[in-house]
């Protein structure tokens, strides 16, 4: 099927062009750094050491802030992958010849697809494997639903890279790539006002979060990512100050609605299809 | 049984359509004309050469042929199927004009890539691959990324490409654009034996100087039109002869218009339109008007002379 022949290409120039070992050395570098700091949270100024439960505590924090960083890389790099994609090879012609192949666009653009979505799971999966292994060996603790975790980390980067990729369609890369990621901050943003409007009890700023994120279900991902690595301890803390604390973006008291994860997958079906309708139509 | 008949019928009708017929294939992009009423035929086995300036639109004519746009209207065949059809892109080679391939790979990879995507059996794979770069003598930087070739060795690349899997026809968008002159006279050594192969070759090109050497058939296309086609011999019809005489008054210099068109810039004449089997005719003429013949220099009409005269500029 030319889909995967285009999808394994599409693997394989990220790993020609060093990308994946780029991201790979600064990842360990990361989880090294994160690494060493977690063996050193039990120690207290006066020499003694804080109690277990303390610790656990201290490191499901310091873990959200990680894996925020993890995911930002993931976000962008996602976005720097996806959105010169087609773009470039229609720019430099390379299309041309493969076209002429018994290839469809439709699997141009699905073969694209894949190979990119390949490489997010890829980085997710590895990156939290690697660095809950070394939270795990540092602290003893671990997350209580490190799955989830991987899998809405993987959402918010697959999202992302459908979008770009779908701008690539029609438009340069520097273009669209700022466009995605502009998407990226305001749908953080949006998350955030959206949480103000529940603490405040502001139907306008509640109501604008919602659109943002329907329009880019980046940041709501992030929250079920987030309620994923909270302990019960921590989510009945934050249930019990109310919506006081809805504003934060480090914190979550449910994961996703079954509708809006609906929604999520209807968005991807949609925006693919949008990828698929503009490359059918782009002259070459 | 019926089935297999049919198929069998349906292969039979396929093998012996045109490489490429189409009628009135036009193409806008927007208001913009890009080509209007292309009306051809390239019979299988032959080298079709498709000239015209740059611009003229040639490489939209390649482009409509292959199925990679779609036209705005008219239709046509590709080795009998309808343009656009997924399938007979199995059967057919191209190397674009901008013959871009995966940088980061090596010419291997990217003709592996081909065979894949051309669905050639893959236990093929190999020795197709080895074939087609002997062909194009590319051998020994065969393992190297093709970001690190010179241009003329990208192009050789290019070529490989369209041979692989010794399809039925090739379409060579300038396949001779960054070759040196070694390279051009390889190409041509190609394009000859794929003749000989039985394969149709479509030639875009603006190096009018080489079509004619290879070319059976050509069509000229400028502004988007067709404006002359058909065998090259045909339309090479005509040449000239230049002859330097002297004893002749303009009256009797005059009465040479039977020959063809007389150009006299005093003391030389040339009659244009002027056959080759006619030239003796024409110095006996000149001798028992009582002129002096010094010499007597037969010019063939070049491909690019009658481009020229087409285009309406002066040859």
């Amino acid at each position: 099927m030319a889909a995967l022949t285009i999808a394994k290409l599409t693997v394989w120039e990220a790993s020609r062009r060093r990308l994946l070992l780029a991201l790979l050395l600064l990842t360990l570098v990361i989880i090294g750094l994160t690494g060493w700091g977690f063996t050193k949270l039990g120690e207290a100024g006066n020499g003694q050491r804080l109690p277990d439960y303390q610790i656990r505590l201290i490191a499901s924090q310091l873990l959200i802030v990680i894996v925020f960083m993890f995911a930002g890389v993931l976000a962008l790099s996602s976005v720097f992958l996806a959105s010169p994609t087609i773009s470039s090879d229609v720019e430099s012609g390379v299309l041309l010849a493969l076209l002429a192949r018994p290839v469809r666009r439709l699997d141009v653009v699905l073969g694209k697809w894949l190979g990119l979505a390949v490489l997010v799971v890829m980085y997710a999966a590895g990156a939290a494997i690697l660095e809950l292994l070394v939270l795990w060996w540092a602290t003893g603790y671990l997350p209580p639903r490190p799955v989830e975790l991987i899998v809405y980390v993987a959402g918010e980067g697959i999202i992302l890279m459908t979008l770009a990729l779908a701008l690539s369609t029609r438009l340069a890369g520097m273009t669209g790539g700022i466009i995605a990621l502009v998407g990226y901050f305001m749908a953080w943003i949006g998350g955030i006002v959206g949480g103000v409007g529940q603490a405040i009890h502001n139907d306008g700023l509640v109501t604008g979060g919602l659109i943002m994120k329907l329009l880019l279900p980046t940041d709501a991902l992030w929250r079920g990512a987030v309620f994923a690595m909270e302990p019960a301890t921590v989510i009945a803390a934050l249930k019990a100050t109310g919506s006081a604390g809805a504003g934060n973006p480090f914190g979550a008291t449910e994961p996703p609605a079954t509708a809006f994860l609906l929604w999520t997958v209807l968005w991807l079906v949609a925006v693919f299809g949008l990828s698929y309708w503009g490359f059918r139509r782009r002259a070459l | 049984m019926v089935d297999l008949q049919e198929r069998q019928a349906a292969a039979t009708v396929a093998a012996a359509s045109p490489a490429i017929h189409c009628v009135e294939l036009t193409k806008s992009y927007g208001g913009s004309l890009a080509l209007a009423g292309l009306t051809m035929t390239v019979p299988r086995g032959e080298i079709f050469g498709f000239l015209g300036p740059n611009g003229a639109g040639k490489t939209t004519g390649v482009k409509l042929l292959l199925g990679l746009v779609a036209p705005t209207s008219g239709e046509g065949s590709l080795l009998g199927r309808p343009l656009g059809d997924l399938e007979v892109r199995r059967r057919v080679g191209y190397m674009p004009e901008l013959f871009r391939y995966q940088p980061w790979l090596s010419a291997r990879e990217v003709l592996g890539v081909h065979c894949e995507l051309a669905r050639l059996p893959r236990s093929a794979w190999r020795l197709e691959i080895d074939r087609v770069l002997r062909t194009v003598d590319l051998q020994e930087r065969a393992s190297a990324r093709v970001g690190t070739y010179s241009k003329g060795m990208q192009q050789r690349l290019g070529l490989a490409v369209a041979l692989l899997g010794q399809p039925e026809v090739v379409f060579l968008d300038e396949p001779t654009s960054a070759l040196d002159p070694v390279g051009r006279h390889d190409v041509r050594q190609i394009l000859n034996g794929l003749r000989e192969q039985g394969t149709a070759v479509f030639l875009n090109s603006h190096l009018l100087s080489e079509v004619e050497m290879v070319c059976d058939r050509v069509a000229m296309v400028d502004h988007g039109r067709v404006i002359a086609s058909g065998r090259l011999d045909e339309l090479l019809s005509g040449g000239s002869c230049r002859v330097r005489v002297s004893g002749l008054d303009g009256r009797q210099r005059a009465s040479l218009q039977g020959f063809g068109t007389v150009e006299d810039d005093g003391q030389w004449l040339t009659v244009h339109g002027l056959e080759a089997e006619r030239i003796p005719e024409l110095v006996e003429r000149l001798v028992s008007l009582g002129g002096r013949v010094y010499a007597v220099e037969p010019r063939h009409q070049s491909l690019e002379d009658r481009f020229l005269e087409l285009l309406g500029h002066q040859a």
